[in-house]
């Protein structure tokens, strides 16, 4: 910091440094020292090429950030559709029943319920609040968050009360030949 | 606008006479927060009405500054150690048990460490510090090195102290007698002497200049 000043800076400020207590020059000093300087303006000192470059480069990254985004949204693909995978019968679960699965493998839990004779909803089960476990309240048509008293519609997994603003990510389903597959997750941040 | 390097602060002790002036007017500065910074010793006080203002000298090399662990105390380019800044003081009094003269003072109900900043705001614009500028016997003024010379012929500045091996210039100067022909304030010199009307000497293990028992 010291060195760059002598560049170009202030020499004023440079030629009142405080002595230290050993009595070398600064350049002599350890590095801490130089780096923690006592006199004010040396502690204080940003030079103009310093500032313009700073405010240069944080106003690039955004400029960049905006055309990432840009890029983003015109070329990206969709994510190529994961295979069916069945989760489960349709005999295996009573009306209002519900299990636990994981789609993709690996995922964090989803929730299966089967609402009705040929109708069956799967959701992520975290929260969207702070992530607890999601319980189904079928009677009530709704799923519930336990921890913060969090309230989802069954039906299109959207917040309904409590804390959770943003709906459940949906497991896209498809019964067939008796059995339900998981197709996809849908996401969604509204 | 730094303090001008003409304008220097002149101490002297054998003048004050503990009217406690400065230690009021040291509230009123804009920059002091209703505190005052000042503090006025009593030499011996069970025999002596004899006080001594302390205020910042201003060293060279701030002793408060080198401890500070969060380098909070800054000194500006005019060789005036200013107030620990408020963002970076932890309020750890490193500095007020380190400073050879005890002036920092820790203001609990602030978390902040205060101290003379020789009132900053009025002598950066060059008037007197508000202390100097009360004074009534001037044992606390504020001018150039010329004026003092004018106005005190018996007396001259110096601003070099020494504590055991530790030397210390500070930008305030002492008065001390001219025909002492001294460069050098030892103030550590004087702390094994008896002091004046005392039986009891500071340092417990030097003899009782007097024989007897302790």
């Amino acid at each position: 910091m010291i060195q760059k000043q002598r560049g170009g800076g202030d020499a004023r400020a440079l030629d009142s440094a405080t002595t230290p207590p050993d009595g070398r020059p600064m350049a002599e000093q350890p590095k801490w020292r130089r780096d923690f300087p006592i006199d004010w303006a040396q502690d204080e000192y940003v030079s103009r090429r310093e500032l313009v470059k700073f405010m240069v480069l944080t106003s690039a990254a955004f400029t960049a950030g905006q055309f990432w985004i840009l890029f983003e949204s015109v070329f990206r693909r969709p994510a190529a559709a994961a295979p069916g995978v069945a989760i489960a019968t349709v005999d295996e679960l009573p009306i209002g029943g519900a299990k636990t699965f994981t789609y993709p493998e690996g995922s964090t839990p989803r929730l299966l319920v089967r609402t009705g004779a040929a109708s069956f909803v799967a959701y992520d089960q975290q929260c969207t609040h702070l992530l607890c476990p999601v319980v189904p309240a079928v009677e009530l048509g709704r799923l519930h968050c336990p921890c913060h008293n969090g309230w989802f519609d069954l039906e299109t997994g959207r917040p309904v009360a409590g804390p959770p603003q943003r709906p459940l990510p949906r497991v896209l389903l498809d019964v067939r030949g008796g059995s339900v597959f998981a197709t996809g997750v849908e996401e969604s941040t509204t | 606008m730094p303090v001008p390097a003409t304008l220097e602060f002149f101490i002297d002790p054998g003048r004050c006479i503990g009217c406690q002036a400065c230690i009021q007017a040291c509230t009123e500065c804009d920059s002091h927060k209703g505190q005052s910074m000042i503090q006025l010793d009593y030499v011996d006080r069970a025999h002596s009405t004899q006080t001594v203002p302390v205020v910042c000298m201003h060293c060279d090399s701030p002793t408060c500054a080198e401890v500070c662990p969060a380098d909070a105390i800054k000194r500006t380019e005019d060789g005036v150690v200013q107030t620990a800044r408020k963002p970076r003081c932890i309020a750890y009094s490193n500095c007020v048990l380190a400073c050879p003269f005890g002036v920092p003072k820790m203001q609990t109900r602030m978390n902040l460490m205060m101290k003379c900043d020789m009132c900053y705001d009025r002598t950066s614009v060059g008037l007197k510090p508000w202390c100097a500028s009360v004074c009534p016997s001037q044992a606390l003024a504020f001018g150039t090195r010329e004026e003092m010379a004018r106005l005190r012929p018996q007396a001259t500045p110096v601003n070099t102290f020494q504590f055991g091996a530790q030397t210390i210039r500070t930008r305030v100067n002492m008065m001390v007698p001219r025909e002492a022909a001294v460069e050098v304030v030892d103030v550590t010199a004087a702390m094994h002497e008896p002091t004046i009307g005392h039986a009891i000497l500071d340092d417990v293990f030097a003899e009782d200049p007097d024989g007897g028992d302790l």
